[in-house]
């Protein structure tokens, strides 16, 4: 297990240099000045040279690189070229809601895709699976701002039943926290939620027809036992992976919906840096994503173990 | 519940005791999309208290779908008729509260692949404790011991390790005779074997009817073993049941079967299957069958088996033979026109094979 854990912490390092190298490389490569940006009415030469000399970006590419990286293994992600504020304060404000908006998205996802998909399965060819597979195809192809802007519309701005829009922090007021943030959550999860639901159903459907289920029936289980303990439990190893390959749609569709919803999340703060051209905000927001996603994968690879017991073997052999 | 011993009619006395399990007329018809298909058509099956019968016959036979008849194992797309009576009481058509209190408690089945028919991501002690606390209402605690005893009795070693470990960490044998200690934990009254060593080794085929037989001595338990290994029936069965497109072609005394096969489909097996000392001779060779079981849509009131029949005639063409015992008393019952006589088993005339 101490190898195989030492092996993932390797290849995750070198994923995160890797990820920091393009990132550097691309948003330079993007048309736009974030000196002009910044210069505003005063686009004298002498104002221009100021502002790069102040923020490094008239050294060479290498010279910056090596600055933005043994700054940032101090710690030091640097300041917002855009707000003057340190970058790490911004992430310090902005990540939590991110967070929170996203994991609230997967359990309600993982709750009512799991459900539904089950539900689908059991009750084959029947109303019910009808009904399942129909709200699937809508929460696959109905985009979800769109959803977004019509929950708002409907939820929020005629009837009042939730916020249209804002944040609460968790620490300020819980209640307050998370009415701002069911709408958004499960707008951000039904894509996620139908993806669940059609890998559950169908895998659900091969665990009913195999033969450890025929051999839970006919020890007198009752249905719903065969269900849960035997069937659905086999099925889950397949959703886990499905999940985990999901997170990075998810994530990326939370930027959207933190836009819709002006949530003053990571995607707010991204759209407004790619924007600006703010590099050291972008540089942070895209290292921190990318670590977000080696946390994730390595989360989903010790929940299989969980799940499944020969993975845990296979791993401990590794 | 004891309820008056039925009588068995023109049947033969089972080997020891009373019949435990009585199936009468059983048919199962099964509703696909290209039409139905019949897959048993009035089978008569009778299981004595600590007999063992084996059903035998090639794939495709109706043997499986019989077993799994018995307690209402089969997917609704199934139509059952008939009548399966288990110490006296009425099966077929059971509501399903009723079956699921007989499943696993006093009818078990044993199935062919012990890998999958085990479920992958339980534990083996917790696979076969659940049963004691469905059906013996123990606390997990006391069934987990008793799941230790359990695999003790099917001879697995070192069982207090043994119980925490998952299907995939067993060997192929190990894993039956888990099955076996799950199907056993109630004490049932019948245990269902369907085909319980086909998927093993030879050698680890022969201590798992060690330890069915073992059962049997031991416990009283009634067996019905479903195979088509003619070796299986050998070793373990009292009583044998030949089966055929979903009918009883002939039923006697293991022995018996195999010298004095009478039905010609049985006596077809029998040189279909390799015997000790049978290769002396340079130009006898094992005897295949000629065609396959066929798949029928509905039963004709004729032999299935005419077919392939080398005595077929007319009258197997047009009318179904009774199965019926031809020396009265005998317990050897085939339904068969033509009946062999008590030819020995290698002058079976179907192979007109050249060397």
């Amino acid at each position: 297990m101490a190898r195989y854990l030492a092996t993932r912490a390797w290849q995750s390092l070198l994923t995160l240099v890797l990820a920091a190298v393009v990132v550097f490389l691309g948003i330079r490569a993007l048309p736009g000045d974030p000196a002009l940006a910044l210069a505003g009415e005063d686009r004298s030469p002498e104002a221009l040279a100021a502002i790069r000399s102040e923020y490094g970006l008239d050294q060479s590419l290498p010279v910056q690189f090596w600055q933005y990286v043994t700054r940032m293994v101090r710690g030091d992600l640097g300041t917002s070229i855009r707000t003057g504020e340190p970058v790490s304060e911004m992430l310090r404000t902005a990540l939590p809601v991110t967070l929170e908006l996203s994991l609230l998205a997967i359990v309600i996802a993982t709750l009512l895709g799991v459900l539904a998909g089950v539900v689908a399965a059991v009750r084959r060819g029947r109303p019910e699976e009808w009904v399942a597979n129909g709200l699937a195809l809508v929460g696959l192809s109905v985009p979800h701002f769109w959803l977004g802007l019509v929950a708002i519309l409907y939820l929020a701005v005629a009837t009042n039943l939730f916020p249209a829009s804002g944040f609460v922090p968790l620490a300020e007021d819980p209640v307050a926290n998370l009415h701002h943030l069911v709408l958004p959550s499960v707008i951000l999860g039904t894509g996620l939620a139908a993806v669940i639901m059609r890998q559950t159903r169908s895998s659900m459907l091969d665990a009913l027809s195999a033969d450890y289920v025929r051999t839970a029936e006919a020890k007198g289980l009752r249905p719903r036992v065969v269900v849960t303990r035997h069937a659905l439990r086999n099925s889950l190893i397949v959703v886990v992976t499905i999940v985990g390959l999901q997170l990075g749609a998810l994530i990326s569709g939370a930027v959207v919906t933190e836009q819709i919803f002006t949530l003053p999340g990571f995607g707010k703060l991204t759209i407004d840096a790619v924007f600006q051209r703010d590099y050291p905000v972008i540089q942070a927001v895209v290292l921190v994503t990318a670590t977000s996603y080696i946390v994730i994968n390595f989360a989903v690879d010790l929940l299989y173990s969980v799940i499944d017991p020969r993975v845990r073997v296979a791993g401990e052999a590794a | 519940m004891t309820t008056a011993t039925t009588t068995t009619g023109d049947r033969p006395a089972p080997a020891d005791g009373e019949p435990v399990l009585e199936v009468r007329d059983l048919s199962v018809t099964f509703t696909t999309e290209g039409g139905t298909v019949s897959a048993v058509d009035g089978v008569d099956l009778t299981l004595g208290r600590g007999e063992i019968v084996g059903v035998v016959g090639e794939s495709g036979c109706g043997k499986s779908v019989t077993a799994m008849s018995l307690a209402g194992l089969l997917p609704r797309s199934a139509e059952v008729t008939g009548s399966v009576e288990l110490l006296g009481r009425q099966l077929r058509g059971a509501p399903p509260a009723q079956l699921r209190a007989v499943r696993g408690n006093e009818i078990a089945y044993i199935f062919q692949e012990p890998m999958s028919s085990l479920n992958p991501v339980l534990t083996v002690g917790r696979q076969v404790s659940e049963v004691l606390q469905v059906h013996e209402r123990m606390s997990r605690a006391r069934a987990r011991e008793r799941a230790v005893e359990l695999l003790r009795l099917v001879g697995i070693p070192s069982p207090e390790r043994r119980v925490r470990q998952y299907p995939h960490e067993l060997s192929g044998g190990m894993r039956q005779r888990v099955m076996i200690a799950m199907a056993v934990a109630c004490d049932p009254t019948v245990l269902v074997a369907d085909e319980p060593t086909t998927a093993l080794d030879v050698t680890v085929q022969a201590g798992i009817l060690d330890v069915l037989r073992g059962l049997r001595d031991r416990l009283g338990t009634s067996i019905l073993v479903i195979t088509h290994d003619l070796g299986v029936i050998a070793d373990v069965a009292d009583r044998v049941v030949v089966m055929y497109a979903g009918r009883v072609v002939e039923r006697a005394g293991v022995e018996e079967l195999f010298v004095h096969p009478r039905h010609h489909y049985a006596a077809g097996l029998l040189s279909a299957s390799p015997t000790p000392g049978r290769y002396a001779a340079a130009d006898d060779r094992l005897q295949e069958i000629p065609g396959l079981v066929p798949t029928l849509a509905e039963q004709p009131d004729a032999c299935t088996f005419a077919d392939r029949c080398p005595a077929a005639t007319d009258r197997c063409r047009s009318a179904a033979p009774p199965l019926a015992e031809l020396d009265p008393g005998s317990g050897h019952e085939v339904a068969c026109w033509h009946p062999r006589g008590s030819t020995p088993t290698t002058d079976h005339p179907a192979g007109e094979e050249d060397a």
